[in-house]
This record gives C-alpha cells, structure tokens and sequence, in this order.
C-alpha cells in the first residue's frame, strides 16, 4: 500500500517533537481493557495490480447491460449517460472537495449546486430546491416531514401506485416522525381522484408519482386537486427525464416535488449512489431538509455563492432542525446537471419522445405477438406491464438465458399480477432490441 | 463568473440523439407540458469549458492540504475510481436477478464481515446512505429492541461536544434529548452522567475519539452506567479513522456503530457527497436489521428479504454501491495493516498539536488522536482576530481552513484534522502558516480581517443570502445584489465537521 508517506525517519523526528519514544505511547489514554491486543483478522493486502484483478473478477460475474439486452427499470433506468459526465466528474477538485463550508475556496462547487437548483425548479415548476438528497426513496419521508410540520397533521396518504420502495421507506420513518401512513389503492393501474380526496382529508401530505410505478400517466392535476380540496399538500414524485414532455408539478397546484435523479447523470450502479432531488414552492423555503446554496456578493459587490438559510440545518439548530441530513449527493446531483446541460430544452423533450415512442412499440408488438397489457386504457411514458401468460421466474429465467432481461416480475410487490413484467425502454433500445424482446418472449 | 444559464443562446445543443422511424406517441392534452424548462443551451465545447472552470475555482484534497477537523479528508485513491467504473459494477441493474449479481452480492458481503471485524461486533447492514442516515438507522434500532422487549423509554443522551446530527437523529427518531457534559480532562462527566441515566432512557451517542479528538479514558465505565440501566450504546463513527485495529466499538462497550464510510475509507466527498454510512450490532439486535439482508448460502451469495421483525428499508435497493466498491478495495489494499492508518493518523495530529500549541490555547493538553482543537481566544481577547480570520488568512497561504467553531464548547474553536496521508514537509508548512498568522495578528490584524486575498471571492455576506433568499437563477427577473450594500457579514458559527 502506497498512501503513506511517513519514512521511519521522519517517524522518529516527529516522535522527538511531540516527546514520546514511540507511536504506541501515543495512545496511552486507550484503557488496556478496550484494546484490541491482537491483529484484525483481515485477509492479506494487495498490491494494486493484484487488486484490480481480485474486482474484475468479481465484476465478471455481474449481468450488466452490456452483456445482457435489459428491459429492467422499476425506478432505475439504463439511460444514455454522456461521456462529458464521466469527464467533468473525474475532475479531482469536485471528486475530492468537501462540503462547501467555506465559500472562498469552493465557488467553482457553490455555483454548480446554485446552478443544479435552477434547473431542479426549472423542471418541475417549483421555486426552490435543495442540494440533494439520498435518493428517491429518502426524499419522500423528508417530503413528509416538511408536510407534518407545515400542516401539523399527522397522517400521511401514499398511492399503491407509488413506487414500492418509497411506500417502504416513507413506512420506515414514519414512527418516529410520529405519523400514519395510509395508501390509497390503483384502480385500472391509475388512481382515482375522488377515492384519493376522501383517503386525504385531515392527511398533511398526498404523494402520488407521474409517470406512476406502472408507468401509467396518472390523472395528476385532478390527483393534486383532490389533495387541496383536503388541504393536504400535494407532492408529485416525478422522473426528471420525463418532463421534457409532461407538465411540471408546479403549474398543476403541487406544493412539492421530489424524485429519483438517477436517470438523469448516473450510471445503475446496482442501485446507488445516485441523488434524490426535493423542490417546494416558496412557502415551505424555511423547512426544507439539507443543504441550499444562495446567492450574495462580497465585500467588492462581486456575486458569489454561500450555502444559506443554515438556521434550518443539524450544525446549526442541532435537535430543533428541519432534518439531520448532513452528507447529500452532490457529485451525482452534479452529475444530473452536466447530463441536463448537455441535453438542453430540446435533448430532453427527445429523449422523452423516444422513450415513449419506443414503448408505444413495445406495446403493439407483443399485442400483435399475443401478450395481453395489463392496464391496455392507460397512456404510458417509458414503461408498462404486460402479461407473459405463465410463471414470471420461468419468463425471466429462459429469457436471461439468451442474453435478454426482460423485465421486473410485478407479483414481488403486486398480488394479482404474478404473471406481470414491467418491460422499461430508454433511449438506448433500438426497435431492433424491442422486436428481438417479441422473439423471446413468445418462444 | 457568468451562470451557465447566462451563457445559454437558443438554438444550441450538446447532445446528439437516435433518430428512430417510429410514429410518435402523444402525451394527453391536460398532462402534456406547456412551458419548456430553460435548461441551458450550449453546444458541448462550452459545456466542457464551463464545468472545467468551475472545477478550477474548487479546492479539493487533490489541490492541497484539507485539515478540515472531524471530516478525515484524506487521500482518495484513483484505482477505486477505475474499479466503480468496470462494467460489471457501473452498469448493473439493482434489480438483476441473484445468479447475475453474484459478484457485486460477494464483495458486499465481504464488506460487512470486514466491518464487523473492524467494529468488533456481529451484523451489519450497508444500507444507510451516510452517516446521518446510520445515527437515525441507529436510533430506530433502539427503538425496535424496546418495543420487542416491552421497555417504554423515551430518551436518549449526547455529549455537549456531540455533531448537531446526533441531537437532529434523536428527534427525528421520536426520541426526547438529554445532555452530558464534558469534564475538565474532556471525558464524559461521570457524576452528571450517573444522575441523567434512569430507566426511561433508551441509549447513549458517543464519538469515542470525542470530537475533541480524546479518547474517553472512561468508556469502559459510561457503558457499564448504561448497561446497568438496560440502555444501549451507539457508536458515531465519524473518529474510527483513530482506532481502527487499536480499540473496536464493541469491545468499548457499544451496541450499535455507524461507520462513515466517505471519512474512514476513503469514499470521496464529491462536493458535499455521496457517502455510506453502514451500522453494525450486536447479534441481539440482529433481527431489527433493514432489509434485505445479505447472506451467504455456502458458494452462494443472496439477498433475504425474511426478517419480521426488522425496521423496513431506510433507503432504496441495498445502499451506494459504488462506495461499497471503493471502500472495499480500499481496506483490501491495507490489509491487516489497516492499524498503521490510524496509527499514522494519531502520529501526524500529535506532531501537529506539539508544534502548534505555544501558538495558540489549547483547551485540553493531552495527547490527542486523530485530530485535536485549539483556540483562538487570546488571539481574539488581544488583536481582535478571531477564528473566522485565522481560517480566512490560511486561504492566502494555499491551505484549506480547519473545523471552526465546533466543538461548540470551545470558544473560537479550530478543530484540526490532518489525516495519515499527509506527508511531514505539509504538516510543517501548515504550521509554519499557522505560526506566521498568529504574529501577524498581533503585527498587522487587518491582514486578517480583510482575508483572503487571492481567492477568486472576497468574503461574502451571508447575512445577505439569508434575507434575500435568492436559491435559484431567476432569467429576465433575476435580482442585482451586487446593488444592495454589502458587508462581509460571515456567522462566527460552525463551518465543518
């Protein structure tokens, strides 16, 4: 291992210095009955060379996309990621900074965040946005917390046609929050506004995601109507790379948006790191979660950025503050901010064409191969459920082994739809792909 | 330097799309957009310039000497960013089935029995996304043990010398807070300590190393106060880079440990993130663990979603894997040697504190750990100067500034970190700054207050950002603060840790 430079003579200069005989006395105030008193039991270091070898083995035994024609979303999506990506976040200075406590040395960061921000509000039609979170599940228990506090309700209603692992996490935090969570079923694979108003009267927040986990459009500013008929917040859980096409949450009435970022800049990664992103109208600006950039000048008049409104924040408020979070996402948020500048207004809007375009085809093709949609009324964006007429495993099972995945079984989370795949295509499939999907599906 | 925004002009674009011959598939009128979002318009050249320049006005350990207490910027290895980039990592699906992620199920699962190795404790779950997110993990741990048990406790207790995301946890886990304080050698005092514990209280949170950078010579004692009581102890990992291979958590006493996996092993921070934050705990509180869980059924690796009595998912899919990979490659490249890290860390921050201790106040002369605090005080009582000049000044001399005003129970704190990777020739430079800013604030103290100099800011006014609340560009309407008076109006108030 080569991250060390201390040499043995340096050891005994500093030793001399500091006045101790060895770096063992140096931990004299470690009480003999908490020491360790043997070696860790690891395995033996590696050498780099040796290292790199030990990973690629094992990444060798993975299925990713690029041995394996995938049709796998359910919430992480096998999006194009640009090369400028990779590139500008290779550079060590954003790779290797620390949160940007002081604003003198970290402008060049601040202003990608304040930057990342504007195009998060632009997005979604909101007036302020964080700097990040986890991902899109942590946002919307964070989502909650702003609507317990700004509403002082103390229930929370959720869609079934929400993302599962939102469902879950939104579940997890809610105790200790000291909140209820109701959800509010599908019906047809979209929900019912009226069915929802009632679910939302005396709830501090309704959250319904568009395009929904089915990748149904749901019926979204009847949803958010509903929700302010109950004076429930409404919050839309959106994918980013789908509102090139479809209205922004905030010209349809939502106080909050919130979502996965992880289309937009990053790879799959099996699952993370990725970015969640949460942006509210101006109202809530002083009880939102985690880090917010802002813009001043200095002494000079010169525009720089500080993070601000800190009086929300752990260091500051310590138990009184909005949330704990700390750490965010800002390299993969920044990430998101490179993809959506090299897509621009116009990239976006294609992107989202494609998508659905694509899926459009999907859909005829295996109708015309005899597979029955599940929700056949719905209008999708870039995936959907279909039938594969037996066991979803077996689907899968004989599909991967051809070198197609071919979708996520439903029946994990959905009873009543065990023979159900949800297929998800992006710009990276081809008609081609698609027509090869039919083929081994219908084999 | 202009906004990217700023630089837009329609008509322009980086990207380069397929062209499919499909027909095109139309949104529903009431769901279609109706505005498009001005995101910016740049063909790529520009795209690469701006985010290049914005690179270069970012300091980051690559750049230089970050002794930013409490948040180990050390060196990030670049054959762990090679790794996190090889296909079968990059590129997988989170919901691949098991038999096509046996390679990324494996290297987790040996993470977790490394962790627990590390910690000395028996289960760990990698899920939490960061360190924050593993106190509240924690926290709902505690929680699920006493529901089990029947036990209605409803408070938990901090050091007053604790991270505000131990007291922000303890509320957003429904915990009430009480608080310790710290005695004149800088342990926990034990006679305030024995007086708050009582049978409503469900736990103690403790970095041990203290964000004093000392290590409770008492440890053994608090976690019998607690034991007794039937309380628990988690363990905020935030200072594992002192100990690792000298003192494990559990073996300190702890139940329950969060490591920081972007401090201890070398996750880069990217800019404020992304990190990991697994927890750890004894076999007891096992079964509380999120889901799922990653189990090892002899060659094969799976992941188990059965676990009733566990507290749910706190995040999405099984945690960052990425900074699984990273920090995995890490350790394996120390090996059992991962001792001389923290050894080498303990060695660099005393060399540090012996050097620097006649310049300025040291509030607890000790040996310390991996870092240590000192204080600005006399420099504040007798030139005027305080923390926030000393950090500013450091800037004129190519450092990073230190944790300032943290511990909140040091006045005019400078919390100092160096880290293991840094070489002597660093260390000494640092201190010779130090030692240079402290006789300049007696000589000539505007040079402070008006640091730093050659930034490409000035100090900026954060009394203003606050009131203005200007968070995102505003296009045509956008305000002209540059205007507005200005002062550099900085909170004398933490920036670090």
């Amino acid at each position: 291992m080569s991250f060390l430079s201390v040499t043995e003579r340096d050891r005994e200069e500093m030793l001399a210095a500091i006045g101790v005989g060895s770096v063992e006395e140096l931990f004299a105030d470690v009480p003999g009955e908490v020491r360790l008193g043997r070696g860790l039991e690891l395995e033996p270091a590696l050498s780099e060379p040796e290292l790199v070898a030990h990973l690629e083995e094992l990444a060798s035994r993975n299925a990713h996309t690029g041995v394996e024609l995938s049709f796998l979303g359910a919430g992480m999506y096998d999006h194009y990621v640009p090369a400028v990506v990779d590139v500008l976040l290779a550079r060590g200075e954003f790779l290797t900074a620390y949160t940007p406590y002081q604003p003198e040395m970290s402008q060049g960061v601040l202003q990608a965040i304040f930057e990342y921000q504007t195009a998060i509000c632009e997005l979604t039609g909101m007036d302020v946005s964080n700097a990040s979170g986890y991902d899109g599940t942590t946002v919307a228990a964070d989502a909650c917390y702003v609507a317990k506090h700004a509403t002082g309700r103390s229930k929370v209603v959720v869609t079934e046609a929400t993302n599962p692992q939102v469902r879950q996490v939104v579940k997890t935090y809610a105790p200790g929050f000291g909140l209820e969570v109701i959800e509010v079923p599908h019906r047809d694979g979209v929900t019912d506004p009226d069915e929802l108003r009632s679910s939302a009267e005396g709830a501090a927040c309704v959250i319904f995601q568009q395009p929904n986990f089915f990748g149904c459009l749901e019926p979204a500013p009847d949803l958010a109507a509903a929700a302010n008929d109950a004076e429930a917040l409404p919050i839309a859980h959106v994918d980013p790379v789908s509102l090139g096409v479809l209205e922004a949450p905030g010209r349809y009435g939502c106080a909050l948006a919130i979502g996965e970022g992880q289309g937009a800049g990053n790879p799959l990664s099996y699952g993370g790191p990725h970015y969640g992103f949460l942006a509210a109208k101006t109202e809530f600006t002083r009880r939102l979660p985690g880090r917010i950039i802002g813009e001043t000048t200095d002494v000079n008049g010169e525009r720089g950025y500080v993070l601000t409104l800190q009086t929300r924040e752990q260091h500051i408020r310590r138990e009184k503050a909005t949330s704990n979070i700390t750490t965010n996402q800002t390299l993969l948020a920044l990430a998101g901010l490179v993809h959506l500048s090299w897509l621009g207004p116009q990239g976006l809007r294609e992107v989202g064409e494609i998508c659905m375009a694509l899926g459009a085809y999907a859909k005829e093709r295996l109708s015309e191969a005899g597979f029955e949609l599940v929700f056949p009324e719905q209008t999708t964006f870039k995936e959907f459920a279909v039938r594969v007429g037996r066991s979803t495993k077996e689907a899968i099972g004989e599909a991967r082994a051809v070198g197609v995945h071919p979708g996520y079984a439903l029946g994990r989370d959905y009873p009543g739809l065990d023979d159900a795949l949800l297929v998800a295509v992006t710009e990276k499939r081809t008609p081609a792909d698609i027509d090869r999907l039919v083929e081994v599906l219908a084999a | 330097m202009k906004l990217i925004y700023e630089k837009s002009q329609p008509g322009r674009r980086a990207s380069s799309l397929p062209r499919l011959d499909l027909p095109r598939a139309e949104v529903p009128e009431e769901l279609a957009r109706t505005k498009p979002p001005r995101l910016p318009e740049l063909a790529e050249p520009e795209v690469v310039r701006h985010f290049s320049a914005l690179a270069s006005r970012t300091f980051g350990i690559d750049t230089g000497f970050y002794p930013l207490g409490s948040c180990t910027m050390k060196h990030n290895p670049r054959v762990n960013e090679r790794l996190v980039n090889l296909p079968g990592f990059r590129d997988l699906h989170p919901h691949q089935e098991g038999d096509g992620a046996q390679g990324a199920l494996e290297l987790m699962w040996r993470l977790q029995e490394i962790l627990a190795e590390i910690a000395g404790l028996e289960a760990v779950s990698l899920q939490p996304a960061a360190g924050s997110q593993g106190e509240l993990t924690g926290l709902m741990l505690m929680r699920a043990h006493f529901a089990d048990r029947g036990e209605e406790r409803d408070t938990v207790i901090t050091a007053d010398t604790a991270h505000g995301t131990n007291p922000a946890s303890v509320t957003m886990a429904g915990y009430k807070l009480a608080k310790v304080e710290t005695d004149a050698r800088g342990n926990l005092d034990l006679e305030h300590l024995r007086g708050l514990v009582n049978e409503r209280t469900a736990g103690l949170m403790l970095t041990n190393p203290s964000t004093l950078g000392l290590f409770d010579e008492n440890i053994h004692e608090v976690a019998r106060i607690f034991h007794d009581a039937g309380a628990l102890l988690y363990y905020d990992g935030a200072n594992l880079n002192a100990v690792c291979g000298i003192s494990r958590p559990g073996d300190m006493g702890f139940d329950i440990v969060h490591y920081n996996l972007h401090k201890t092993f070398s996750q880069p921070h990217g800019g404020g993130g992304p990190g990991g934050g697994p927890v750890a705990v004894r076999r007891t509180l096992e079964p509380f663990l999120p889901v799922p869980a990653i189990v090892r059924d002899g060659e094969r690796y799976r992941l188990h979603y059965n676990r009733p009595q566990s507290i749910g998912k706190v995040r999405g899919f099984t945690g960052p894997f990425g900074v699984f990979v990273r920090s995995y490659a890490y350790i394996r490249s120390y090996g059992p040697a991962l001792k001389e890290m923290s050894e080498t860390a303990v060695l660099n921050a005393n060399y540090l504190l012996a050097r620097l201790k006649d310049g300025y106040d040291l509030p607890f002369d000790r040996l310390c750990m991996h870092e240590f605090v000192l204080s600005a005080r006399t420099l504040k009582r007798e030139c005027g100067t305080s923390a926030l000049d000393v950090a500013k000044r450091l800037m004129d001399y190519g450092f990073h500034p230190p944790t300032i005003y943290f511990p909140l129970i040091v006045p005019e704190a400078l919390m100092i970190e160096p880290t293991e990777t840094e070489p002597k020739e660093t260390l000494d430079a640092f201190v010779d700054a130090m030692l240079a800013i402290a006789r300049e604030a007696a000589d000539r103290p505007e040079l402070l207050k008006q640091a730093p100099h050659d930034r490409p800011v000035r100090r900026l006014d954060e009394v203003k950002a606050a009131k203005r609340a200007v968070v995102k560009y505003g296009f045509d309407e956008h305000p002209d603060l540059s205007a507005e008076p200005t002062e550099p109006r900085q909170l004398e108030a933490q920036k670090g840790a």
